[in-house]
């Protein structure tokens, strides 16, 4: 069995997960000197969020109209809900012109109109505000652009198909980590002087979700298991309109959005009549394209479709039949061809769409040198919260990836320079865990991962109760119970998918718990999350909840104190 | 609807075989979605890359389906019989899966000084 054998790896800096935050660390970390080994579960530069991006980011360049950073960090702020860390908010908006322009620089192609980048409207924004590169391909264009740039640095190593199972400690300081080498079956052991956790969000725990596969939280089990704290992990944003019908293949569900920041677009329910203005008057921070964001877009959906308005999918229609044929052709060019080729002709017929798991706020807690309260272990992009606290501004996302990938990158760089090389000695409780996977009768863990999706959609979503909340925590234990304490193996080491999905699992239950928890105990609905027995903000409840491991069982404390320890 | 997947498995230098499934679709399904199907219902052993699930954007599903390169998560389920195999000019890792990684993308790959 090759999983008898270790491959030893030494590195200044490991970087796990090569998604925007990523690159952006891997990049800086070598600027800044380090030796750099880049690993991803997937291949480098494809999985994550970042290559599924299609429009919008957000960044006070003022090309368009006037703008300040200090503008973009009022909108956050404000679509935060009060519960925003202002120094990590701060950092995100005032950096990110420089990161864009950069980007810029690296010839990454940001729409242009008379000279200038581009900059449109999306909800929350006081102005026009994001950038975005045509057509619907921000995210590729931004992959392939820092692929290129790692491409051309010395001192970055970029290891696809590792997936990193376990960070090593010594002496309360990150120093390595332990993964499995997917496509041979090996075991890694990785001696590292500093480690970035940048493996995004958790939307794979839903149902319904718009990102990739490989997106099922493992950083933030990565980060409780080597006791660094979590906070905000009850806030899980839905997108309003994600795609539900007609089943279209080969497009990002999310990709409407785009179609309404060019062309409007109308949201109507199934009498065919518009909703949004019904539950308007509920935020003050209304434009005139957007009339909702995007929490209580998700709130008038899910209750259009409660009420019985919903549509024959059970979501809302949306529709683009008040533009011409032309000016959806302007607008969108070859995407017009494609969404034909999956029967749909937006001038003539609406589409369906329902909110979706998007994006998670929550995440690893971290200072403003994006530290963890683990010596030597940062972490960056979607993995962190803290930055947009109870909602996420729009186009924030793929700012944050740079910005704050950036900076942990460099600031991983300067810890390395200050520690000598750990021994790998301190792994062999991970490695001995990853040897002692074996095969036997077991439920298919396939279908068990298929089962929590559904459990979190229906008793996590976005609008909650306790009694939901305490049935979802209950099936979460047994889950756990169920799985045991074994990682479960197929026949054959190479790509053993069983054993992805085991580990995969592992990590889902104990985030899935780390969600529902703080979830339980804030009782009233604040952004994203929003509980049905608890209906309105309560001041008392303006603080961060933080969650952290002890003895294998996760515990929640309560904070308006944002400095992490 | 009902397709039937018939897909070559295996591993290098072992002979592969043919094992057909029947999967329940409705109009629109992807072949990846089949295969996830398959996962989820029948066999937790198949293995098959892929990451975006739906978007077109990872790029890493890319496998021969009826004989032609393609990528699972845009080509449809069809009623009958869909032959699905492993792409014939990269190296065979399991199932439908190769390596298809740049190769300094590789564990393999030593670390590069310009």
């Amino acid at each position: 069995m090759l999983r008898q054998q270790v491959t030893p790896l030494e590195t200044d800096v490991l970087v796990i997960g090569a998604g925007g935050a990523g690159m952006y660390a891997a990049l800086e970390a070598a600027k800044a000197g380090a030796d750099v080994i880049l690993a991803d579960r997937s291949l480098i530069g494809r999985g994550g969020a970042t290559v599924m991006a299609q429009m919008t980011v957000a960044v006070a360049l003022g090309e368009q109209t006037p703008d300040h950073w200090e503008h973009h960090l009022t909108d956050t702020l404000a679509a935060g809900r009060g519960l925003c860390d202002e120094k990590l908010a701060a950092i995100l908006c005032e950096d990110g012109p420089r990161r864009i322009r950069e980007m810029d620089d690296w010839k990454v192609g940001w729409a242009r109109e008379n000279g200038h980048i581009k900059q449109v409207q999306a909800p929350g924004h006081d102005r026009p505000r994001c950038v975005y590169v045509d057509f619907l391909s921000t995210g590729p264009a931004v992959s392939k652009t820092l692929r290129a740039q790692l491409n051309d640095t010395d001192g970055v190593r970029r290891i696809g198909d590792l997936l990193i199972t376990d960070i090593t400690v010594c002496d309360g300081e990150a120093c390595g980590a332990t993964a499995l080498h997917v496509s041979s079956g090996r075991i890694v052991s990785i001696a590292a002087k500093a480690v970035v956790i940048a493996t995004g969000g958790l939307t794979r725990l839903y149902r319904r979700n718009s990102a990739s596969s490989n997106m099922g939280g493992d950083g933030y089990a990565l980060a409780l298991r080597a006791g660094a704290e979590l906070i905000d992990m009850e806030f899980v944003q839905f997108f309003p309109i994600g795609h539900l019908a007609p089943r279209l293949v080969g497009m990002d569900p999310i990709m409407w959005d785009p179609f309404r920041y060019k062309l409007g677009g109308k949201l109507l329910n199934a009498e065919m009549r518009e909703f949004e203005n019904d539950y308007a008057t509920r935020d003050t921070r209304s434009d005139g394209r957007y009339v909702l964001t995007r929490d209580l877009a998700t709130y008038a959906i899910t209750k259009e479709v409660e009420a019985g308005r919903g549509t024959p999918a059970g979501g809302a229609y949306l529709s683009f039949q008040h533009v011409s044929p032309e000016e959806i052709r302007r607008a969108f060019g070859p995407v017009v061809d494609r969404l034909a080729a999956n029967g749909i002709d937006l001038a003539h017929q609406p589409i369906e769409v329902a909110p979706i798991a998007h994006y998670h706020m929550g995440g690893i807690r971290v200072s403003d040198t994006l530290e963890t309260g683990i010596a030597g272990l940062f972490a960056c992009g979607e993995a962190i919260g803290g930055a947009n606290g109870a909602n996420r501004l729009s186009g924030n996302a793929i700012t944050e990836s740079f910005v704050f990938g950036a900076r942990a990158g460099h600031h991983a760089a300067r810890k390395a320079k200050q520690r000598p090389m750990p021994s790998l000695g301190a792994a062999g409780a991970a490695i001995d865990f990853l040897r002692s996977a074996e095969q036997r009768d077991a439920p298919n863990v396939a279908n068990s991962i298929v089962a929590l999706q559904s459990l979190m959609a229906d008793y996590v979503g976005p609008f909650r109760t306790e009694d939901k909340l305490r049935i979802a925590i209950d099936r979460l234990a047994e889950m756990t119970c169920n799985l045991g304490d074994r990682p479960l193996a197929s026949s054959s080491d190479s790509f053993d998918p069983m054993l992805i999905d085991w580990l995969d699992l592992r990590s889902m239950l104990l985030v899935a718990q780390a969600v529902a928890l703080p979830a339980l105990s804030r009782t009233e609905s604040r952004g994203a999350h929003q509980r049905e027995d608890h209906l309105g903000l309560d001041d008392a409840w303006q603080l961060n909840q933080i969650v952290a491991m002890t003895d294998g069982g996760l515990r929640i404390k309560a904070t308006n104190e944002m400095v992490a320890a | 609807m009902k397709a039937l997947l018939s897909i070559q498995r295996g591993e290098p230098d072992l002979a592969s075989r043919v094992e057909t499934f029947e999967v329940t679709f409705e109009p629109g399904q992807s072949v990846l979605d089949g295969l996830r199907m398959v996962r989820r219902d029948r066999d937790p052993s198949l293995a098959f890359r892929f990451s975006c699930i739906n978007a077109n954007a990872c790029k890493e599903c890319m496998m021969l389906i009826d004989g032609e390169v393609e990528y699972a998560c845009t080509a449809r389920l069809k009623e009958g019989t869909t032959t699905l195999a492993p792409l014939p000019k990269k190296a065979l890792i399991r199932d439908l899966v190769t390596e298809i990684a740049p190769p300094d993308e590789r564990l393999e790959r030593p670390l590069r000084r310009k």
